[in-house]
């Protein structure tokens, strides 16, 4: 019982701290990257990216097939280590700290970067099982009870408790495929990470679905650092606070979304928004 | 005269493709649109003469020989004729010196016999010949005629290329059916069957705590009813598949997990076809493997720790047969790892799993319906292993659960009792089937439960 007070207080002082930056409007950089390339063995596939992005909010990776912003979405989870031939030099920090230090332990580092995928991918296991996997392996919970308020309530914070509440036993491969998409949502903020990484998220949605994760991530924005990659310049319209566009491996243009698609500054990102390639 | 059947049968096929699709093609050079392509007015008409052709001689053929038969019988006299035995030797002697290895005193009956069975024969391939041909004849006309801008050539040979497909799943499954049959007779027989001296009631074979059916060859000898007694085969068969499922279990899968997950592509490309040389040893070899090296290692090992070990032991048999099945698992466990999409792991090392918690609760689970299955595979290859065992485990019925006695299995003693002349009519033999049936009823048994249990644990992913 005392545990669980003291508990709450260091929460809520953690997140005092949090919003008195966004109330105070100087908005620290949650993840810096300097200077980072990424080598698919020979292929220079991102040159020279730097980049800041602020905590609280949506930023969306925008750019045409192949110019690298998947790339540089999973140098931040550091995904990109299961890729044999991969190599990634520079520097990005998360909170200050380098994320490519060699004493830095890349699982630690993946429970605070959760990561939602272009085509859902649900364990083949139960609803409950799914969302409760992250909290297992990094033991978050101590017992079945605190584990079925973090499964409930991710599931509520991904709009997806309602539809799934009373098969929590179900499959996860059983739902419909903008409902998996939520799970793996769910099941990226059951471990409660600071930032959520979105690989494309809604390419395999129909628009109904679509809409849905759009809201979503919309809700979630007020309490995580999400980004997002996307081919849909409407969705980073819709979605994000700031936009990026990646050409060629670069990163060109990076500002508030309302001006990457009002008044651009490079002719690339303009021709790119006015839909003259890409 | 088969050899000129066959050759016209090809040169004709040849003909029927060649004339139907030039006909095609011609009629197409005129203008006119052609629902089919060439090659399928080709192909058939290559059908419209096969099919016919060998139908004419699948059923002609054995009428013919039947025909030829009957009527050289003719020459001899009628009590000949009507005793089945006689008639049978009969038409033997007239085979044999229609065929030049007659050897003896050719009495005139016989002579005549075999005039009039060759004269048959003869003319009645030439006049199967003739009808083949002119059926093969018919067919091709019939196609030539049949090609049209409107003919559905293409879709006419997908519905026989379908019946041909069909008749080929149709021969496994009816050999199926054919062995459970016969098997199942003879079981019956076995059990139920008066005229079979010293077969043990039902009861007595399933339960009965000894075997020893070489005692039961006469009815004074020993007691028939004790002598098929059932279990003690069971029980021996068990326990050397349990020993081997404890040697290949945890190394294949684990070596599977290796495979898959841990070596790299290029460790893998050598190091899995090395495992599968393993599969390809002849299980003799492993016998005597067993029985010279690692029987004798055994019981050494056993007798420096005081045990009392038979120079042939389940531990033995069962290590060794072990060996046999790993590749077995591992080579089918790490297919099926492979095929689990790389997007589980993904989604399980972006929520900070580590590799191995990743193969622990992601890549296993979603792989479980094909291991199972290559568990289940691999066990029934042991409980139906025969070699080994009757090297190494010995041929007596013990009724123990001690892996360093001497034991022996089902498929050993149907072995055991079929070689060598038998007379098959007598329980001994029988017995064998009844074995078998056991046999069979058992890995049915165990593929309704794998299936029950990929069934179960089936998951759908993409």
């Amino acid at each position: 019982m005392e545990n669980s007070t003291v508990d709450l207080s260091a929460i809520e002082r953690v997140e005092a701290a949090r919003t008195a930056h966004l109330t105070a409007g100087a908005k620290p950089a949650k993840v810096l990257a300097h200077d980072v390339n990424v080598y698919y063995g020979d292929k220079h596939a991102l040159q020279a990216v730097n980049v800041e992005i602020p905590d609280r909010g949506v930023m969306a990776f925008i750019g045409p097939s192949g110019c690298g912003k998947s790339t540089f979405l999973r140098c931040i989870n550091r995904m990109n280590d299961t890729i044999a031939s991969c190599r990634v030099t520079g520097k990005i920090t998360i909170d200050d700290q380098d994320i490519y230090d060699r004493s830095l332990d890349v699982v630690q580092l993946r429970a605070r970067v959760g990561m939602v995928f272009q085509k859902p991918n649900p364990f083949p296991k139960s609803i409950y099982d799914n969302v409760a996997y992250g909290p297992r392996i990094h033991g978050l919970t101590a017992n079945k009870a605190e584990l079925d308020e973090v499964v409930q309530s991710s599931l509520e914070k991904a709009a997806l408790w309602n539809e799934v509440k009373d098969r929590l036993q179900d499959s996860g491969t059983g739902l419909s495929g903008g409902q998996q998409q939520r799970l793996c949502i769910a099941r990226a903020i059951a471990v409660n990470p600071d930032i959520i990484l979105m690989d494309e998220p809604c390419s395999a949605l129909d628009p109904i679905a679509t809409a849905k994760v759009e809201t979503l991530i919309d809700e979630l924005r007020s309490n995580f650092c999400i980004i997002i990659v996307t081919h849909s310049m409407q969705q980073a319209a819709r979605v994000s606070q700031r936009t990026a566009f990646f050409h060629l491996g670069t990163l060109v243009e990076e500002d508030s979304t309302k001006t990457i698609f009002s008044n651009p500054k490079d002719q690339r990102t303009q021709d790119y928004i006015t839909g003259r390639f890409g | 005269m088969t050899v000129v059947y066959f050759t016209a049968l090809a040169l004709l096929t040849l003909t029927a493709y060649v004339l139907a699709s030039r006909r095609s093609v011609a009629l197409s050079a005129t203008g006119v649109r052609m629902h089919s392509l060439p090659a399928y007015h080709g192909l058939l008409a290559i059908s419209l003469v096969i099919a016919p052709m060998l139908l004419i001689w699948a059923v002609g053929t054995p009428l013919v020989s039947q025909l030829a038969a009957s009527n050289a019988l003719t020459n001899f006299p009628a009590e000949i004729r009507n005793d089945a035995l006689q008639a049978g030797s009969a038409l033997r002697e007239i085979k044999n010196l229609a065929a030049g290895q007659h050897s003896g005193d050719v009495s005139d009956a016989l002579r005549a016999a075999t005039d009039t069975y060759s004269a048959w024969r003869t003319s009645g391939n030439f006049l199967l010949l003739i009808i083949g041909l002119t059926a093969a004849l018919a067919g091709i006309a019939t196609s030539l005629r049949m090609v049209s801008g409107q003919f559905r050539a293409r879709n006419h040979f997908e519905r026989i290329v379908r019946i041909v497909l069909m008749a080929c799943a149709g021969v496994a499954v009816l050999t199926t059916i054919g062995i459970v049959a016969s098997v199942l007779t003879e079981t019956i027989r076995f059990f139920f069957d008066p005229n079979i001296k010293g077969r043990p009631g039902i009861l007595d074979f399933l339960f009965g705590t000894e075997w020893n059916p070489q005692q039961a060859m006469r009815a004074d000898q020993g007691d028939i009813k004790s002598a098929y007694g059932f279990v003690p085969l069971l029980t021996g068969t068990l326990l050397i598949t349990a020993i081997a499922m404890c040697v290949a279990g945890p190394l294949g899968l684990l070596s599977a997990i290796y495979l898959a997950e841990y070596a790299s592509p290029r460790m893998r490309r050598y190091a899995k076809p090395v495992l599968e040389i393993l599969a390809g040893v002849p299980t003799v070899v492993l016998g005597f493997f067993a029985a010279l090296t690692v029987a004798p290692y055994i019981r050494g090992w056993g007798e420096a720790l005081g045990l009392d070990v038979a120079s042939e032991s389940a531990l033995a048999a069962g290590l060794v047969m072990g060996m046999m099945i790993i590749p077995f698992i591992s080579s089918l466990s790490d297919d099926v790892m492979n095929a689990v999409p790389q997007s589980l792991r993904d989604g399980a090392y972006a929520l900070g799993a580590t590799k191995s918690e990743a193969i622990k609760q992601v890549v296993l689970p979603a792989a479980l319906p094909g291991i199972v299955s290559a568990f289940m595979l691999a066990m029934s290859r042991a409980i139906g292993e025969t070699m080994i065992v009757v090297m190494a485990a010995g041929l007596a019925a013990n009724l123990t659960l001690n892996p360093l006695d001497a034991v022996t299995t089902i498929t050993v003693q149907i072995k055991t009792i079929l070689v060598g002349d038998q007379e098959f009519d007598s329980a001994k033999t029988l017995a064998a089937f009844a074995l078998g049936f056991v046999l069979f009823f058992i890995t049915l048994i165990l593929n309704i439960i794998a299936l029950r249990i990929v069934r179960k644990y089936r998951e759908q992913y993409d």
